[in-house]
C-alpha cells in the first residue's frame, strides 16, 4: 500500500481546536505532527491589570479546567506578595480542585473517551440479563441491573429509529478496532448516561464555595464563602452536609462505576497496553504539600527518563526550555534557540498558508504551540506522569494502585508506556482523590467544631501594603498535568505575567532537532491504522492525552523582557 | 432523569403522538412545558402553547460552532437542570454538529456539519460560542484549514436563528479585552443580515439558553430582545434590583472587609466592588447549578459579566462603584445604554445617571480602558 497522508481536524472530543496529520504506510502510522490552530494572548491582556483580578482572567485561559488556573494564579500573586492563607480556605480550595480533578476525569473517560473504545450502535444488539450478569460481576453499583439496562437499550433504540443521530452521526460504529461484546458495549452506555446526571450534581461543590460552575469566584488571600453556622449566608451545617453528599457521590462512582468499568474495558483491549507509549519521559511538579509551604508532596515531584522506573530524577525549574523551531514565532536570536522562560520571547508570526489550506506536514512551521524541554528532551505531564514518578518514587497508595491494577489485567509494568496505560492512570489517581477529598472535608469540619471558622487573610489585601515590586510563582499539578503561573507586580499592577501549561508539554511540536513532541511521538510508536477514512486509532491515542488546547496555546512576554527570575515555594 | 419504558420514535411521527404513547414522559413533557413557562416569563395560560407548539416538532437540527474560546459554556450547558443535558441531547434537540461531544471527527464530523446545514437548510438553529479573531485574515483560530470567520458565515447563510452563547461570541469577551491581542469580535460584527441573540454571560447559565431555545421552537420568533441583543425575560432586570441581600444594601449593612463580621452575615458586598447594580442577568432568580447557589449567594460581589466589554469596563473587580442610590428596577438596559451613549457624547456624564458616573470614573482612574463599548478596544500589533 502507497504511503498516504491523513488529516484529522478538527480532533473532536477535546478542549479547543487541534489538527493531527500523518502518514501511514500498509496499516502502520509513520509520521506524525499535532497542531494548534487557535491563539488568544490571555497573557498581554493581563499586563496593567490589578492582580487581585488576575485569578479571573487566568481563570478563562480554559472552562474545562476551570478550577485549576484560578488557584495556580491565586498561588502566584499569594507567593508574590507574601499572603499566608488560612488553613479553612486552602482546605476549602483543595475541596475544590479535588472535585475538579474527579469531575474531569470522569467526563473525560465517559463522554470525551468512551466513543473510542465503545460501539453505541453494537449496545442494541445486547442481551440485558446477560449485561446484568457482567456488570454484577464487577460491581455492586445498584444501577447495573436488567431493568435499568433494557430502559437505556430501549431509549437507545428510540434514538436511532428517529433517524437523527444528533452526536452520535457519522461515528465509526461497527469499526473493526470496536471490541467489546454487546453487553459491555449497553453498560458502558448506560454509564455514559448515568455520568451526565452525576457531572451535573457533584460539579455544585464549586456552587456552594464559588458561587457557579463553570468559572467559581475565589479571592486573593483565601476563600470569600464565609464561615458562619448560625447565619443562612454562606457555609453553614446545611451546605456543609450538601458537601459532604456530594464528596460520598463523587467517591461512590469512581470506586464502582468509573474505575470498574475502566478495568473491565480495559481487559479487551489489552493490545493497547503495547501501543502508543510515546516519548518514555515523564515530569511532574508535585502538589498537595503536606507540611505548609513545603516540598514534600502527596504527589511526589520528579523526572523519570527513557521508561527507567528504577530512578527518579530531581526536578530543577532551571532545566525548562521553550523552542520555536516548528511553531508560528520568531525569537529575536533566531529560530532554532532554545530559551528558558525567564528569557521567553513571543512574537507571532505566521508563516503557514494561507487559508483555506489542505496539508500542514509540509511547513517547517505548522503549529502554535511551542516546544517545551526539559534539559533538551520532551516530557510527557499528567496521569500517567504522576502515576509513574509516583511509583518510581516508591509512594505507598501509588504503588499498591498501580499494582494490584497490573495484576488484575494481567500484564506488567512495561505496559503502563502506552495508550492504554495513560487511560487507566487517570483512572487511578481518580481513586485517590476521591479518598482524599473525604480527609479534607474532615478537616474541615473537625476544625469548625474546634472554633475556626477564618477563610481569609486580609492583612495584604490593600495594595498599600504591597511592595513596589514582587514576583511570583504558583505551581500545581493540574488534571492534565503540571501548571505553572508566574506573576510580577509593579507599583500596584501586574507588569508581567506568565502560564505554563500541561497541553504545551505534550502537544508539542518538532524542536530544533526534530525530535517529537508526546502526542507525535505516541502516533508513530507501534501504531494501527486500519483504515485512512475511519481514524479511530487516532482518536484512542490523542484522547488518552485528554487535550486541552485553550490551556496550551500561551504567550510569554510579547516585548521581548526578561521575566523575573522566581522561587520555588 | 431516564425516560422509563419508551416507545420507538418513528421518523414521521410527531412528538406528541409520540409522547402520547408514553404517559411518564407525557407527565415528565408538561412539566418541562410548565418550567419553561416560569422561566420565559409568561402566564401558566401559555404552557398549553408551548406543549402544542414542541409536540409537534420533529426534534428541530441545532449545529454549533466553537470558535475561539475556553469551552466554559459547553460546560454550562452540560450543567442543564430542566431539562438535563442528557433529555435535551435524546429527546428534545437533534444536536447535529458540536465538536466537544460528537462521536465523529475530522472528515466525517465535517460531513456531519455539511449534512446538518444541507438538509435543514434555513431551518436549523445555529449556536455559536467563542469569538471570531480578525487580526492577520483570521489565522488565530483555523479548523480543517479555513478560518473561524469563513466557517461562521456559511453556517448563519442557512440558519434559520442564530445564538450567540456566552460573551466570547457577542463581545469577544477576555480576549478582546485591551490590548485585543486578536482582534477578537463577536458573530453580531460578523453576521449583520439576520438578528443575533445574545446569552449572555461568561459563561451563561445552561436553563437561560436552553428556555431560549423553546422560546423561538414555540412562538416561531426570537424573543424581545433589549439593545445588547439579550432577551428581556432573562435579562430585563439588574441584579441590585432582584439581589437576595438588597434589603441590606437599603439598610446600609455592608461588608467592609472580607470574612468580617458582615460577611458572615451575609449582607451587602457593594463596598467590596459588586458589580450587581449596573449588571442586567437572572442570576438572583435562576442562580447556578440546579438553583444550587450564585456568586452574591457564596460570598462574592458580581464581576458583571453578563455587561458589554466587562474585562475593561467592570474592572478593577474589587474598586467599589461610586455612591449612588439604586435606579429603579423599571429603568431597562435600552434607557441606561441610551443614556449612556449621550452621557459619553457630551463628555458630561458625571451626572447624567449612576452607570453614567461609573463610567466616567472609571475612565478617568483607569486609563487602559475604553471609551466606546462597541466595536471592542484595538490594541498595538503583537
Amino acid at each position: 500500500m502507497a504511503r498516504t497522508r491523513v488529516v484529522v481536524d478538527p480532533i473532536t472530543r477535546i478542549e479547543g481546536h487541534l489538527r493531527i496529520e500523518v502518514q501511514a504506510d500498509d496499516g502502520r502510522i509513520t509520521n506524525a505532527w499535532a497542531s494548534a490552530t487557535q491563539f488568544r494572548g490571555l497573557e498581554l491582556v493581563l499586563k496593567g491589570r490589578d492582580p487581585r483580578d488576575a485569578w479571573a482572567f487566568a481563570q478563562r485561559i480554559c472552562g474545562v479546567c476551570t478550577v485549576v488556573h484560578a488557584v495556580a494564579s491565586l498561588r502566584a500573586v499569594e507567593d508574590a506578595l507574601d499572603i499566608q492563607i488560612p488553613a479553612q480556605a486552602n482546605l476549602i480550595r483543595n475541596l475544590m480542585v479535588g472535585m475538579q480533578y474527579i469531575h474531569d476525569h470522569v467526563v473525560h473517560f465517559y463522554h470525551l473517551h468512551a466513543l473510542d473504545w465503545v460501539d453505541v450502535v453494537s449496545a442494541l444488539k445486547a442481551d440485558p440479563v446477560a449485561a446484568e450478569k457482567i456488570a454484577q460481576g464487577i460491581s455492586t453499583w445498584p444501577n447495573n441491573n436488567a431493568a435499568r439496562f433494557r430502559e437505556v437499550q430501549a431509549r437507545v433504540k428510540t434514538f436511532v429509529a428517529s433517524g437523527q443521530l444528533g452526536i452520535f452521526t457519522n461515528g465509526y460504529w461497527g469499526h473493526p478496532a470496536y471490541k467489546l461484546p454487546p453487553e459491555v458495549n449497553l453498560m458502558a452506555v448506560s454509564h455514559y448516561l448515568e455520568a451526565l446526571d452525576w457531572q451535573r450534581d457533584v460539579a455544585r461543590l464549586h456552587a456552594i464555595f464559588g458561587g457557579k460552575n463553570p468559572h467559581p469566584n475565589f479571592i486573593v488571600g483565601g476563600m470569600a464563602s464565609a464561615i458562619n453556622l448560625d447565619a443562612r449566608a454562606t457555609i453553614n451545617a446545611g451546605r456543609l452536609s450538601e458537601v459532604a453528599g456530594m464528596i460520598q457521590r463523587a467517591q461512590d462512582f469512581v470506586e464502582r462505576v468509573y474505575w470498574p468499568d475502566l478495568v473491565a474495558i480495559a481487559g479487551f483491549y489489552k493490545d493497547w497496553g503495547a501501543i502508543g507509549g510515546g516519548t518514555g519521559n515523564f515530569l511532574t511538579y508535585g502538589d498537595i504539600p503536606k507540611t505548609k509551604g513545603g516540598s514534600d508532596f502527596y504527589f511526589p515531584r520528579g523526572v523519570v527518563l527513557n521508561r527507567d522506573l528504577t530512578k527518579v530524577h530531581p526536578f530543577d525549574q532551571a532545566g525548562v526550555t521553550e523552542e520555536i523551531h516548528s511553531a508560528w514565532y520568531e525569537y529575536s536570536g533566531g529560530s532554532d534557540k532554545a530559551l528558558h522562560p525567564w528569557e521567553g520571547e513571543t512574537k507571532a508570526s505566521y508563516t503557514g498558508p494561507p487559508a483555506p489550506w489542505t496539508y500542514l506536514q509540509d511547513e517547517k512551521k505548522y503549529t502554535w504551540m511551542k516546544a517545551p524541554r526539559y534539559n533538551g528532551k520532551p516530557m510527557e505531564v499528567g496521569p500517567l506522569a504522576r502515576m509513574l514518578v509516583g511509583y518510581a518514587s516508591g509512594h505507598k497508595e501509588i504503588k499498591e494502585m498501580v499494582a494490584q491494577t497490573l495484576s488484575t489485567l494481567k500484564v506488567g509494568p512495561e505496559a503502563l508506556f502506552s495508550t492504554l496505560g495513560r487511560t487507566a492512570a487517570r483512572g487511578m489517581e481518580s481513586v485517590l482523590w476521591a479518598r482524599l477529598m473525604q480527609g479534607w472535608y474532615d478537616d474541615l469540619v473537625a476544625r469548625i467544631k474546634g472554633g475556626d471558622t477564618s477563610t481569609h487573610n486580609g492583612e495584604k489585601w490593600e495594595p498599600s501594603t504591597w511592595p513596589q515590586e514582587a514576583k511570583g510563582f504558583g505551581f500545581m499539578e493540574a488534571p492534565r498535568g503540571a501548571l505553572g503561573h508566574w506573576v510580577r507586580i509593579k507599583d500596584g499592577k501586574i507588569e508581567n505575567y506568565q502560564a505554563v501549561v500541561p497541553s504545551t508539554w505534550n502537544c508539542s511540536p518538532r524542536d530544533k532537532d526534530g525530535v517529537m513532541g508526546p502526542y507525535e511521538a505516541a502516533l508513530v510508536d507501534n501504531h494501527p491504522l486500519a483504515d485512512p477514512a475511519r481514524p479511530l486509532e487516532i482518536l484512542r491515542t490523542i484522547h488518552s492525552f485528554d487535550p486541552c488546547l485553550a490551556c496550551g496555546v500561551h504567550i510569554l512576554d510579547a516585548s521581548g523582557n526578561t521575566l523575573m527570575k522566581v522561587t520555588v515555594q | 432523569m431516564y425516560n422509563p419504558n419508551p416507545i420507538p420514535w418513528h421518523q414521521d411521527e410527531s412528538l406528541v403522538t409520540y409522547f402520547e404513547k408514553t404517559g411518564v414522559s407525557r407527565r415528565k413533557f408538561l412539566k418541562f412545558c410548565a418550567d419553561m413557562s416560569v422561566m420565559l416569563g409568561v402566564t401558566s395560560l401559555a404552557t398549553p402553547r408551548i406543549v402544542n407548539a414542541l409536540a409537534a416538532l420533529r426534534r428541530p437540527s441545532v449545529v454549533w460552532l466553537s470558535l475561539q474560546e475556553c469551552t466554559g459554556c459547553v460546560e454550562s450547558v452540560l450543567r442543564s437542570a430542566e431539562p438535563t443535558i442528557g433529555d435535551l441531547l435524546l429527546d428534545i434537540i437533534s444536536l447535529d454538529f458540536q465538536e466537544n461531544l460528537m462521536a465523529a471527527a475530522g472528515f466525517a464530523a465535517e460531513k456531519a456539519l455539511q449534512d446538518a446545514m444541507t438538509l435543514n437548510k434555513g431551518n436549523y438553529i445555529l449556536i455559536v460560542t467563542g469569538s471570531i479573531p480578525t487580526k492577520e485574515s483570521g489565522v488565530y483560530t483555523m479548523i480543517g484549514g479555513r478560518t473561524a470567520e469563513v466557517i461562521l458565515r456559511e453556517a448563519a447563510a442557512g440558519a434559520a436563528h442564530v445564538i450567540a452563547v456566552g460573551a466570547c461570541a457577542h463581545w469577544g469577551n477576555v480576549q478582546a479585552a485591551r490590548p485585543n491581542p486578536t482582534g477578537a469580535v463577536g458573530v453580531r460584527d460578523i453576521i449583520t443580515d439576520k438578528p443575533v441573540v445574545n446569552i449572555a454571560g461568561c459563561p451563561p447559565i445552561a436553563d437561560v439558553v436552553t428556555a431560549t431555545v423553546v422560546h423561538m421552537l414555540t412562538f416561531g420568533k426570537v424573543p424581545d430582545l433589549d439593545r445588547e441583543g439579550r432577551p428581556k425575560f432573562a435579562y430585563g432586570a439588574k441584579i441590585h434590583d432582584q439581589c437576595e441581600r438588597r434589603g441590606h444594601y437599603d439598610a446600609g449593612q455592608f461588608i467592609e472587609r472580607w470574612d468580617d463580621e458582615a460577611a458572615r452575615q451575609g449582607y451587602c458586598l457593594y463596598h467590596m466592588g459588586c458589580k450587581g447594580p449596573e449588571t442586567f442577568s437572572p442570576c438572583p432568580i435562576v442562580k447556578w447549578n440546579s438553583a444550587t447557589s450564585w456568586p452574591i449567594g457564596a460570598g462574592h460581589g458580581c464581576i458583571g459579566c453578563t455587561e458589554p466589554h466587562f474585562w475593561d469596563t467592570m474592572t478593577p473587580f474589587y474598586t467599589r462603584l461610586p455612591n449612588a442610590v439604586g435606579i429603579p428596577v423599571e429603568r431597562t438596559a435600552d434607557i441606561l445604554g441610551g443614556v449612556l451613549t449621550v452621557g459619553a457624547l457630551a463628555g458630561i456624564a458625571a451626572h447624567a445617571t449612576f452607570t453614567g458616573i461609573s463610567r466616567t470614573r472609571t475612565r478617568r482612574e483607569l486609563p487602559i480602558l475604553e471609551e466606546s463599548r462597541r466595536p471592542p478596544p484595538d490594541g498595538p500589533p503583537l
